[in-house]
């Protein structure tokens, strides 16, 4: 009987892993709660120099409220005066928010896809680039590794200008400038200058878990740089893992618009 | 019968989910969050889109006034980890719908609960449910 049970869970160690291999899956909106959350300390050591995979913060990841930010200097508040936020202590009535990207489906822009809706991305090492392809706009972003320098005064884009490097086997840090002003840093309405600078370290804890930290460094916004995304942990997600589309269509957000937040309106 | 064990189990639900944010992307200003209605009424359309997802049905409100109401979820990412799908209604689905509603009296709100006509209940608010079915299509 003992043999017999063991012959059984021997084969179902194996039996395991070979279904989940096969396993074909669509549409995938994340890794749930009962991975997210395991502690992982028995995995295998992070390899070197390699961030590659997709990775899944989970809940962690959606910051609805936007962040507590440091400071407002008077440029910050005067630049955003007119913003309407629909969440955090500034939030107004469903009707009345101008977010850009909800509101319109402006880009989101960097740093706000790394501090508001951080969905599954995909991380893709090439000899001399680091690709993030981000399930959340189905939007990619291009990190030179190639040893070149950050522009000088370079015209504004919605996802800036970014250069990374490896600080050690297991650390990748990433520079961005030249975020465009338009862009909301989150769902607060905490505002940034063409000045932002900002950085992003992602460091590799072993095979299945990397922390990831941004910081904001924006004098004329802010009175200090301050970290809103610190030591978030991203969980590996299996290599056949199909990221569902997550857009903001125009054509959808007026319908919703129209059914919904504009009937809204308190008389 | 049924139907008490459907008012049962809707009670049941009421009771264990914890209040918690539906929506990432705005906040509930507009809404009396304090307040539940809970209605029975017919599906008229299932919006399975960004930012929001949200249900269309006709129901007859305690004053006798047979209205088109529209309540919000949230993306389907989100109701898909809650073992939503853009399959969950067809038109002319019979739903018992628990639900916030706006503050100024129109036919809007955010969906708490909802008992759908095989008289399984999908959840909308508080932590996702355990067991979250795997996606494929």
């Amino acid at each position: 009987m003992k043999v017999l049970f063991a012959m059984a869970s021997v084969a179902t160690l194996f039996l395991v892993p070979l279904r989940s291999a096969q396993a074909q899956e669509w549409n995938s909106a994340g890794l749930p709660d009962s991975v997210l959350n395991a502690p992982r300390t028995n995995a295998a050591p992070a390899p070197k120099r390699d961030i590659g995979g997709i990775w899944d913060a989970g809940g962690a990841g959606i910051a609805g409220p936007g962040h507590e930010s440091a400071p407002w200097t008077d440029w910050a508040k005067q630049k955003a005066a007119n913003y309407k936020p629909g969440n955090g202590p500034r939030a107004v009535y469903e009707a009345d928010i101008n977010d850009p990207l909800s509101t319109v489906c402006d880009p989101s822009g960097f740093p706000r896809l790394v501090m508001y809706e951080t969905r599954p991305f995909q991380i893709v090492q090439t000899p001399n680039q680091v690709l993030i392809l981000y399930m959340f706009e189905k939007r990619w972003r291009v990190i030179w590794t190639d040893g070149r320098t950050l522009p000088k005064d370079p015209d504004p884009r919605w996802y800036g200008y970014s250069v990374g490097h490896w600080e050690d086997d297991y650390t990748f840090v990433v520079n961005t400038i030249g975020s465009d002003e338009r862009s909301w840093l989150d769902n607060a309405g905490n505002p940034h200058s063409a000045d932002l600078k900002v950085e992003e370290r992602y460091h590799r804890v072993n095979h299945d878990v990397m922390e990831m930290t941004v910081t904001i460094d924006d004098a004329k916004a802010y009175t200090r740089p301050w970290t809103p995304r610190n030591r978030m942990r991203l969980t590996l997600a299996p290599a056949g893992f199909d990221m569902m589309e997550m857009i903001c269509s125009p054509t959808e957000v007026m319908d919703f618009r129209r059914n919904i937040n504009d009937r809204t309106v308190n008389k | 019968m049924k139907g008490i064990f459907v008012g049962l189990v809707l009670g049941v639900v009421s009771v264990l989910v914890i209040p918690a944010p539906l929506v990432a992307h705005h906040g509930t200003a507009s809404f009396d969050t304090s307040k539940d209605l809970t209605l029975k009424g017919t599906v008229t359309e299932w919006i399975w889109a960004n930012p929001h997802c949200f249900l269309k049905f006709d129901a007859m409100d305690d004053t006798g006034a047979m209205r088109n109401w529209a309540v919000e979820v949230s993306n389907p990412t989100d109701m898909t980890k809650r073992g939503w799908a853009r399959s969950s209604f067809k038109i002319g689905d019979m739903v018992t719908v628990i639900l916030q509603p706006v503050k100024n009296g129109a036919p809007i709100g955010r969906l708490k609960t909802v008992a759908l006509p095989d008289g399984s209940t999908l959840t909308a608010m508080g932590p996702a449910p355990a067991a979250t079915p795997a996606p494929a299509q």
